[in-house]
């Protein structure tokens, strides 16, 4: 069993500098656990939107970065922040609602992009994302002893 | 003929005048203010050269986000507004599914595998082979092949 060093991580969002260290960590951490490239770029798309909704909706926060095991290797990722929260989620799951003059894909794409997607948000009291993206394709034939 | 701007600070995109085309090369991972930086350098240049013509090379680019990909689409709606067409370049197989499931497919936008195919579909002879390289050396693409 390979050690997940170099993929558990706390790092802040706070600008757009910071968004570029979030992608290249979840590359990083994503080709470290053997994800394939696709499953790599939708992660890290993923992560990428999410971070921009904790920068420019929450006002800054941060993401973590924990290893897990299910049935195969997968990553989670947490983006936190302490902002205005969101009132309805429903509407800022669908696609097209923006508050922020984009493109309102950003957490419903997201959601699209991981296998797992919690959110919790209530006015006034931040919101937290967390996602969880399992390694696919078959399990590598290992030998029990 | 060919000439560049000149990159005021780190991070800048360089936007190349190519004839009667622009071509821009975007590698690795662009910051937000760069590619909205980016967006201004391209519209001012079509503006000042007059060209018909912007090809965006994005096969160095590993991911499109939302963002991205918004800026991708204003940055060739400026550029149609100002009577120049704009053609995407080299889009990585991994990034075209990811944008898909996102659901940003782009509309309205034009698409070639390659930066040659997209000097084509501007109208910009290219040839088939680099004086001196081997001649008949596969080359990736799409477009049909001409007799000499």
């Amino acid at each position: 069993m390979q050690t997940a060093g170099g993929v558990s991580a706390c790092l802040p969002i706070h600008s757009d500098m910071d968004l570029v260290w979030v992608r290249q960590h979840v590359r990083q951490a994503a080709a470290q656990l053997g994800f394939g490239l696709v499953e790599q770029t939708k992660l890290v798309t993923a992560a990428s939107e999410l971070a921009r909704n904790t920068l420019v909706h929450g006002g800054g926060g941060q993401m973590e970065c924990a290893p897990v095991q299910g049935r195969s290797p997968g990553l989670r990722l947490t983006f936190s922040d302490e902002g205005p929260g969101i009132a309805d989620l429903d509407q800022a799951l669908s696609d097209g609602f923006t508050s922020g003059g984009g493109l309102g894909l950003g957490l419903g794409g997201a959601r699209r992009l991981v296998h797992e997607f919690a959110i919790d948000s209530r006015p006034g009291a931040g919101t937290s994302v967390m996602v969880t993206v399992w390694k696919s394709g078959p399990p590598r034939p290992r030998e029990e002893r | 003929m060919s000439g560049a701007f000149p990159a005021p600070y780190g991070g800048h995109v360089p936007v190349l005048k190519l004839g009667d085309v622009l071509l821009v090369t975007l590698q690795g991972d662009l910051h937000d203010s760069t590619a909205e930086q980016l967006q201004q350098d391209i519209s001012q240049a079509v503006a000042d050269h007059a060209v018909s013509g912007v090809v965006l090379d994005i096969s160095g680019v590993e991911i499109v986000d939302s963002f991205l990909g918004r800026v991708l689409a204003e940055i060739a709606a400026k550029a149609g507004l100002l009577a120049a067409r704009t053609v995407l370049a080299g889009m990585r197989p991994a990034v075209a599914i990811t944008l898909v499931e996102l659901g940003l497919t782009l509309p309205g936008l034009r698409t070639a595998l390659n930066t040659e195919d997209a000097m084509r579909l501007l109208g910009v002879e290219v040839p088939r082979s680099i004086p001196g390289a081997a001649p008949g050396s596969p080359r990736p693409g799409r477009t049909r092949q001409e007799s000499p």
